[in-house]
């Protein structure tokens, strides 16, 4: 228990310091090197770009279902939200969409 | 209090996956034989959603504190990115920044990231959607080791919770930009990684490649307005102010 209360204690650490990381190198008090400013208008796209990929990263197009399940739910999640716009709706009606398809008709 | 209604509005979303992915986390650590107080402290402590359930086998298989700090770099390091483009937007926070800054997961940079609703305090906005998220974790991680297996419901599929909240707000990113390049360069950049180097490697690769891409991008476009300011200093300025 003592090591796994450690293996807590490290993942903790690390994972703090790498947030605080950017933080401690730029302090607020100092300007901002140009170029840093420029990618931190840059970067969020392309972070939420990374991230959906990332969510995607396990589906698995040569074999059966062949990534349908995802994609149509995505799609409806496009759909729904150029719509109406409204982030909620749009989760739930993809999620609920994604579970009837794995749970009823995918599986 | 308008604040906090709209802050809480924003955050279901995150509310709904939370509770989704931080039960099963702490059903599965249960399973392992940790009780509840474990999946508290971690995901109160730790509060990195996939990390955690990369912990659960290390917990298991007696990683060595050094593989668990590399295994922690690897997994976490996307959160560089998100403290270096919430360098400015979380400057002069105040007394809620420490707390900002530790708790910025993916989801809640996702939130952030779109910025504050008209007519709320930001900084408040900010910090209790962070608190709200982090909240959520914690309770549905607690749950899930309370409850344990004897979860009955059939929740096949509902982390896709998590991908619509991403999928949606890349929309939201796309249909309020005007320059597609980052957008198209995050997602081509990644998709090429997954390919090259497969779903357990992929993330530290396709992070350098959008850093270099983005950088030489960034320093082009850096080159052009300042040709664009000596024609015109106040436009140049503007743009820089955005």
């Amino acid at each position: 228990m003592m090591h796994s209360a450690l293996i807590v204690a490290v993942i903790a650490l690390v994972t703090a310091l790498i947030r605080f990381a950017p933080f401690l190198l730029f302090p607020q008090d100092r300007e901002l090197p140009a170029i840093v400013t420029k990618l931190s208008s840059l970067l969020p796209s392309a972070v939420i770009g990374m991230l959906v990929v990332y969510c995607l990263k396990g589906v698995k197009l040569l074999s059966s279902p062949h990534g349908i399940p995802e994609l149509v739910s995505c799609a409806f999640v496009v759909l729904l939200h150029v719509w109406r716009r409204n982030t909620l709706l749009s989760i739930l009606g993809g999620t609920a969409l994604y579970m009837i398809l794995l749970q009823l008709v995918f599986r | 209090m308008d604040t906090a209604k709209k802050a809480f509005t924003a955050s279901l979303p995150v509310m709904a996956g939370y509770f989704v992915l931080g039960s099963a986390f702490g059903v599965l650590l249960s399973d392992k034989g940790y009780s509840f107080v474990w999946a508290f402290a971690m995901s109160l402590f730790i509060y990195a959603g996939s990390m955690q359930y990369v912990a659960i086998s290390l917990l298991t298989g007696g990683a060595s504190l050094i593989s668990t700090a590399l295994m922690t770099f690897m997994v976490n390091l996307r959160h560089l990115f998100y403290g270096i483009s919430m360098l400015k937007k979380y400057s002069g926070t105040g007394k809620y920044r420490p707390y900002l800054i530790f708790s910025l997961t993916d989801e809640t940079y996702a939130l952030v990231v779109n910025g504050a609703p008209e007519g709320t305090d930001e900084h408040l906005y900010y910090f209790l959607l962070s608190l709200f998220d982090h909240c959520y974790w914690v309770a549905g991680s607690t749950i899930g080791g309370l409850i344990g297996a004897a979860l009955t419901f059939d929740t096949t599929g509902i982390d896709f919770a998590m991908t619509a909240l991403f999928v949606t707000i890349f929309l939201e990113q796309l249909l309020a930009a005007e320059d597609y390049f980052p957008a198209i360069t995050g997602v081509l950049a990644t998709v090429l990684s997954l390919i090259l180097f497969g779903p357990d490697t992929f993330l530290i690769p396709a992070m350098l490649l959008i850093s270099v891409i983005l950088t030489v991008y960034g320093l082009l476009q850096m080159k052009r307005e300042k040709t664009a300011e000596t024609d015109a200093p106040a436009a140049g300025r503007e743009e820089e102010e955005r």
